[in-house]
C-alpha cells in the first residue's frame, strides 16, 4: 500500500539530493532566503517587527523600484542590441534630470529670478524649489512640461553621443565600448558640474498626503509618491504597447538575436538602433526627473549612485528583457529598502544590493527572464 | 660572410630601448615642469618639489597599472575595481599598525604591530580580497566581471565608511575604520631610521649650502627615491612573471581560455592566482600611496582612482609593463598634473579676469559677441574640465588607438633567452629554408 508513496518520496529525495550535491550554494542561499523570510513574517505576527515601518520600508523600496525599473529598460535595450554594458547610462539619468528640472524651475519661477539662474536649477542657492513652491499640486504644469522636457533632452543628447562616440565603434566589441562609456560617463559628468555646478540642493515643496493606517501605524503617502507611481506605471505600459504592437518590438527582438541575420533579412539596423536609444534615453530622462521630484533633492552624482542599483535589476531580470528590467528594479529596489529590517543604520542598503546582485551573477548569470529578450 | 647582426646586441638594444622610453620619458617631463617652474618664478626649493611630487605620482600610477595589466594586459580579467583593493591594503596596514591605546580625542585603537608585519598584512588582505572576488567569478564574462568587481570596490568604500565599523571588538581587540572621518596615521614612521643615517643628514646639510632645502623636503625626496625602487621591483617581477611558464599560460588564457584548458591547464587556478598577485600589488601600491599622509578617508578610494589607472593602462597600451610605466607618466604629467600647471602658466602671464559665478552668466555674454567671461568662467573651472577631458581622452582612444603605444607588441615567449642561438644553428636553419624553398 505504501509502496507506490514510498517510491515517490525515495525519487524526490533522490532528486533533492543531487540538487543539494550539484548546486549547494545555490540552495543555501535560497535557504537564507527563505530563513529571512520566515523570521519577517513570525516577527510581525508576534509584533517583534513594526508592521507599519515594514510597510514603509516596502513602499520607499517600491518606488525606488518603479524609478530603477523605469531607467533599467534603456539599459537592458541598449545592453541586448548594442551589446555592450553601458556606463554611461547613469550620467543620462543625471543630465535628463537637469534639463526637466531647469525648464521646471524657469516656467514654475518666471519672472521671479534671472532666467538663466532658472534654467541652470539655481546654482547659486539664492532659489529653490521650496521657495519657488514646486510640486505637482502647487505646480502641475510645470512639472508635467518639466517630465515630457527630461525626456526629450535627455534623447537628443543620447542621440548624439551615440553619433559622435558610439556609432564609429559599432563593430568594436562589447569590452571597448564598455571602456569608451567609462570616459563618457565620466566626462558627462563633470560637463554637468561645469554647467549646473556641484552644490546639492532642493528642489520641491512638501507635498500634502494621505495616511494609510496599517495594523500599528499609518503609511504616508504624498502626492508625489501617487505621481511617480502613475507616471512610471503609464510609461512602463506605454513601452509594452509600443513593442508588442508595432513591428520596432519584433525588429529590436530579431537584433539583439543575431545582428547579422537581422540585417540580411532587411531589417534597418541603424533605424532600430536609434530607436533603442530614443526609447531608452527618454526613459532614463524621465526616471531620473521622477527621481529628484520624489527625493526633493538634485545632485551631480545620483544617476551614478543609481547606476549599479539599474545593473543589479537589469541583470536580475535577464539582459534584453524589457519586463526583467522592471521586475528586477521591484526587487532589487524592496530587497535594499527590507535589508534595514535586520541591518543597522543606513549605510548598509547599498551594500546589501550590490550583494543581491553579485549573488544573481553568481548564481543565474543569465537573469529571471533569460531569453525572452524585449519580450 | 655577411655581417649579422648579434642577437645578444639585439636583445640588450631592446632592453636599452625599453628604459630609454622610460627615461627619455621622464626626462621630457621634468625638462617641461623646469621650464614651467621657471615661468612660475618657482625657488629651487619649489622646483624641487614639483618635480618629486610629479615623480611620487608617477611611481604611484605606474606600479598599480602595471598590477592592472597583469590582470588585463596579460590575463584577460577585466577588472575596474582597483580602487577597492588600494583600499583593503591600506586600512588593513593602518588598523594593524596604529598604537593598541589610542591617544588623543577621535581616536581608534589598532593592533600595534610593527610596520613591516602590517604592511604585509594589508598585502596579504588586499591578495584574499582578490581571492574572495575571484573565486565565485571566475566563470563569468569580462563584462559581468567588471560589473562584480566595481560592485565589490564600492563595497568596500561603504563598508569603510558606514558608522557601525568605526570603532568595533573582534576576539577581544578593539579597533575601528574610523567610518567617514577616517583614521589618522599615528604610528612611527619606518623611514625614521633611513633618515637618522649620516649620510642622509650630510646629504641634506650638503644641499642646504646651495638651496633652502628643510628635513621635511629631504624626507619626502628621499621616499619617492624609495619609491622608485620598489616601482623597479614592480617590473622586474611582473617582466619576469610575464615571461615565465606562468605568464605564457597567462597570454594563452586572454587570447582563448578554452583552448587553454583543452591543452591540460587548470586555467581557473593560474586566473586565481594571476588575480591575487595583481591584487597584492594593488594592496601594496595603496599603502606606499597614502603612507606619508597624516590620515586616511574612505573617499580618497572612490571610483575615480580606478579611472586614472584604466587611462594610464590604455594610454600604454595593455599588455605591455614598459607600456604602463609610460601611460602613467603621460597620464600624470599630462592629463593630472598639467591641466592645472597651465592654469597657473596662463594666469602668470595674461589676466583673464573675473569669472562669473554661474555658467548662465559666462554664456549670456557670449551672444554680444563677449566672450570674456566665458574664458574666465572654463579657466576658473580647470579641474572640473580636467576630468571632462579625461573622459574624452579615453573615449578618443578607443576609437583610435585602442591599442594604446605599446600594446600588441610581439612579445618573447620564450623563458631562456633566445641569444644563445649559435651561428652553427643559425646556418642549419638557414639551409633548412633554402632546402625547403627549393622543395617547392
Amino acid at each position: 500500500m505504501g509502496g507506490p508513496l514510498m517510491a515517490a518520496i525515495g525519487e524526490s529525495y533522490s532528486r533533492g539530493r543531487t540538487v543539494v550535491e550539484e548546486r549547494p550554494f545555490e540552495v543555501l542561499v535560497g535557504l537564507a532566503g527563505l530563513l529571512l523570510l520566515f523570521d519577517l513574517v513570525s516577527g510581525m505576527a508576534t509584533g517583534r517587527y513594526s508592521v507599519s515601518r515594514i510597510g514603509r520600508f516596502v513602499w520607499d523600496g517600491l518606488m525606488y523600484g518603479l524609478i530603477i525599473g523605469l531607467a533599467g529598460i534603456g539599459l537592458s535595450l541598449t545592453y541586448g542590441i548594442l551589446q555592450f554594458a553601458n556606463f554611461a547610462h547613469g550620467d543620462y539619468i543625471t543630465s535628463g534630470a537637469f534639463m526637466g528640472w531647469g525648464i521646471t524651475y524657469v516656467i514654475a519661477g518666471w519672472g521671479s529670478a534671472n532666467f538663466g539662474h532658472l534654467l541652470l536649477v539655481a546654482p547659486q542657492g539664492n532659489v529653490t524649489g521650496g521657495l519657488l513652491e514646486i510640486g505637482i499640486t502647487s505646480t502641475p504644469f510645470a512639472v508635467l512640461v518639466g517630465l515630457v522636457a527630461a525626456g526629450l533632452a535627455t534623447i537628443l543628447l543620447v542621440l548624439l553621443l551615440d553619433r559622435i562616440v558610439y556609432r564609429p565603434m559599432r563593430d568594436a566589441g562589447g569590452i571597448p565600448l564598455l571602456i569608451a562609456s567609462i570616459g563618457v560617463a565620466f566626462a558627462l559628468r563633470y560637463l554637468v558640474v561645469l554647467v549646473y555646478s556641484a552644490r546639492t540642493r532642493g528642489t520641491t515643496l512638501r507635498q500634502p498626503g494621505t495616511a494609510i493606517p496599517l495594523v500599528d501605524g499609518s503609511l504616508l503617502v504624498d502626492a508625489h509618491d501617487a505621481t511617480l507611481l502613475v507616471a512610471t506605471v503609464a510609461l512602463m505600459v506605454g513601452v509594452h504597447l509600443l513593442l508588442q504592437r508595432t513591428k520596432l518590438g519584433k525588429a529590436m527582438r530579431a537584433m539583439s538575436d543575431n545582428r547579422d541575420l537581422a540585417l540580411i533579412t532587411g531589417i534597418p539596423t541603424e533605424r532600430v538602433i536609434r530607436w533603442t536609444w530614443i526609447i531608452g534615453g527618454g526613459l532614463s530622462g524621465m526616471a531620473g526627473y521622477l527621481m529628484v521630484l520624489w527625493t526633493g533633492t538634485i545632485d551631480f552624482q545620483f544617476g551614478w549612485l543609481l547606476l549599479l542599483l539599474i545593473f543589479a535589476a537589469v541583470i536580475l531580470g535577464g539582459i534584453g528583457s524589457v519586463y526583467g528590467a522592471i521586475f528586477g528594479g521591484l526587487v532589487i529596489g524592496i530587497a535594499m529598502r527590507l535589508s534595514l529590517v535586520w541591518l543597522p543604520t543606513g549605510d548598509f542598503d547599498l551594500v546589501a544590493a550590490f550583494g543581491i546582485m553579485i549573488l544573481v551573477l553568481l548564481l543565474k548569470p543569465q537573469g529571471l527572464f533569460a531569453g525572452r529578450t524585449t519580450a | 660572410m655577411t655581417e649579422r647582426p648579434d642577437l645578444r646586441t639585439l636583445a640588450s638594444d631592446l632592453l636599452a630601448a625599453d628604459a630609454a622610453k622610460i627615461a627619455g620619458l621622464m626626462l621630457a617631463i621634468y625638462v617641461t615642469y623646469i621650464l614651467v617652474g621657471v615661468i612660475l618664478g618657482y625657488s629651487p626649493g619649489g622646483m624641487v618639489n614639483t618635480l618629486r611630487r610629479l615623480t611620487f605620482l608617477v611611481a604611484i600610477y605606474s606600479m598599480v597599472a602595471l598590477a592592472l595589466n597583469l590582470h588585463w594586459g596579460y590575463t584577460g580579467l577585466f577588472n575596474i575595481g582597483v580602487a577597492g583593493f588600494m583600499a583593503v591594503g591600506l586600512y588593513t596596514m593602518a588598523m594593524l599598525a596604529k598604537p593598541a591605546v589610542p591617544t588623543g580625542g577621535a581616536q581608534y585603537a589598532g593592533l600595534g604591530l610593527p610596520i613591516p608585519i602590517a604592511i604585509l598584512g594589508g598585502v596579504v588582505a588586499a591578495a584574499l580580497a582578490g581571492f574572495v572576488v575571484a573565486l565565485p567569478a571566475l566563470r563569468l564574462r569580462a563584462d559581468y566581471f567588471a560589473i562584480v568587481t566595481i560592485a565589490f570596490a564600492e563595497i568596500v568604500r561603504l563598508l569603510y565608511t558606514a558608522a557601525p565599523f568605526q570603532e568595533f571588538t573582534i576576539f577581544g581587540y578593539t579597533t575601528g575604520t574610523g567610518g567617514g572621518r577616517g583614521l589618522l596615521f599615528n604610528f612611527r614612521d619606518p623611514m625614521v631610521g633611513l633618515y637618522e643615517l649620516p649620510i642622509f643628514e650630510g646629504a641634506t646639510a650638503f644641499v642646504n649650502r646651495f638651496i633652502e632645502f628643510s628635513p621635511s623636503q629631504a624626507q619626502a625626496v628621499l621616499y619617492t627615491a624609495v619609491l622608485v625602487v620598489v616601482l623597479a621591483a614592480y617590473y622586474l617581477l611582473l617582466k619576469r612573471t610575464g615571461e615565465s611558464p606562468f605568464g605564457r599560460v597567462l597570454k594563452a588564457i586572454r587570447e582563448d581560455e578554452e583552448a587553454t584548458n583543452a591543452l591540460g591547464k587548470n586555467t581557473s587556478a593560474f586566473k586565481i592566482k594571476s588575480f591575487m598577485l595583481g591584487c597584492a600589488l594593488m594592496g601594496l601600491a595603496g599603502i606606499l600611496w597614502q603612507f606619508r599622509r597624516a590620515g586616511i578617508t574612505p573617499s580618497a578610494f572612490r571610483p575615480h582612482v580606478t579611472f586614472y589607472i584604466w587611462i594610464a593602462l590604455i594610454i600604454g597600451g595593455a599588455g605591455s609593463n614598459t607600456g604602463s610605466i609610460l601611460g602613467a607618466g603621460i597620464f600624470t604629467a599630462g592629463l593630472f598634473e598639467g591641466p592645472q600647471y597651465l592654469r597657473r602658466v596662463i594666469g602668470s602671464q595674461i589676466s583673464v579676469g573675473q569669472p562669473p559665478g554661474t555658467f548662465a552668466d559666462a554664456v549670456g555674454p557670449m551672444f554680444a559677441l563677449n566672450f570674456q567671461p566665458i574664458v574666465a568662467y572654463l579657466f576658473n573651472n580647470m579641474l572640473t574640465l580636467q576630468f571632462v577631458f579625461m573622459g574624452v581622452v579615453l573615449v578618443w582612444l578607443m576609437q583610435n588607438r585602442p591599442e594604446g603605444l605599446l600594446g600588441h607588441r610581439t612579445e618573447t615567449a620564450a623563458a631562456v633567452p633566445l641569444r644563445r642561438r649559435s651561428d652553427e644553428t643559425a646556418e642549419a636553419l638557414a639551409r633548412e629554408e633554402t632546402e625547403e624553398a627549393s622543395d617547392r
